[in-house]
């Protein structure tokens, strides 16, 4: 019998987000990219692609200086 | 759906930081945070904190804390050390405080073998005052004091601090890391938690120096300026293992 595989989703905190682009140039399977919206504090915040599936390989959640993003998995 | 990565206990929810896009104080605030969550260490951490960008670290941090004069934290951190041998110490310089104006607090804590942890940010300028030279500016580094770049015959050479404390006999564990990579931040982890363990089993004075991006005052985006620490600004610092006394005592 085959393994499951996990799916995993990313999730952007966009308000609290300050668009460094850290986890958009490290993240291996492009699943984020900047917004062109702003938020509330002006900056293009980070979000995820539609379509793209996350490998939940953490490097987001460990290059961001800000802690914003979270990874669900089920 | 379960939460994969859990907020850091002693890490404030829901505040955002006042620091740069793209800063490493960020970064090595979330890496000390868990750390004293694994290794349970927050309810009896005292943090130092420095002048400097990380000054406002107290709103951070769910610990005790205490705010230091320009460069005394190494001072400050001798006496609650000396007085609590019991609780953890922890002092959080950036380079303007432990290298330029603290130069001899941090030598004379390190030269008695103060038994505390010092996590030095070192990003070659002064970041809260506008980017102005500091000791660990590279040669030929354009500051707003040094616009046509830093003069050795004029402002001397960049001043490698944890190189000079390593050398003493009352260090027990020096290291340089970075924060420009996945890879660099999880041995920047990795080091940290060598220099808490230190601390933990009494052998000495630790210390960690992190090369931290300052986008801002680099004037770069934070990309380019995570491959200039590693092409750069690790050229002048290297990164590695300075001491590790671990094990002699």
């Amino acid at each position: 019998m085959a393994k499951k595989k996990k799916k995993y989703q990313v999730i952007v905190n966009q308000e609290a987000c300050k668009g460094c682009n850290l986890c958009v140039e490290f993240c291996k399977p492009e699943v984020l990219r900047t917004s062109e919206n702003l938020n509330k504090m002006g900056y293009n915040y980070a979000e995820p692609v539609a379509g793209k599936d996350c490998n939940g390989c953490m490097i987001c959640t460990l290059v961001c200086p800000d802690l914003v993003l979270e990874v669900y998995y089920e | 759906m379960k939460l994969k990565n859990e907020w850091p206990k002693y890490y404030k929810k829901d505040v955002v930081t006042h620091y740069c896009p793209g800063c490493g104080h960020g970064i090595v605030h979330r890496i000390v945070a868990e750390l004293l969550e694994e290794m349970d260490l927050g309810k009896r951490t005292i943090g130092v904190n420095p002048a400097g960008c990380a000054v406002l670290a107290y709103n951070y941090f769910d610990i005790d804390m205490i705010e230091a004069a320009h460069g005394r934290g190494t001072a400050i951190a001798t006496g609650i050390k000396r007085a609590r041998p019991d609780l953890f110490v922890l002092s959080y310089q950036g380079d303007g405080d432990l290298s330029a104006i603290g130069t001899a607090e941090t030598i004379h804590s390190a030269n008695r073998g103060e038994k505390f942890t010092v996590i030095f940010i070192n990003n070659a300028v002064y970041g809260m005052t506008g980017g102005q030279m500091a000791p660990t500016s590279l040669i030929d580094q354009r500051t707003t004091t040094s616009p046509l770049g830093r003069e050795p015959g004029v402002d001397g050479y960049p001043l490698h601090i944890t190189d000079i404390v390593s050398e003493f006999k009352g260090v027990a564990y020096a290291e340089r890391v970075s924060v420009s990579s996945p890879k660099n931040i999880r041995r920047t982890k990795k080091a940290i938690e060598i220099a808490f363990q230190t601390q933990v089993d009494d052998l000495g004075y630790s210390i960690i120096e992190v090369l931290s991006a300052c986008p801002t005052n680099w004037k770069m985006d934070t990309i380019e300026s995570c491959k200039w620490i590693d092409n750069v600004l690790s050229e002048e610092f290297p990164l590695g293992v300075l001491t590790d006394k671990r094990g002699q005592k």
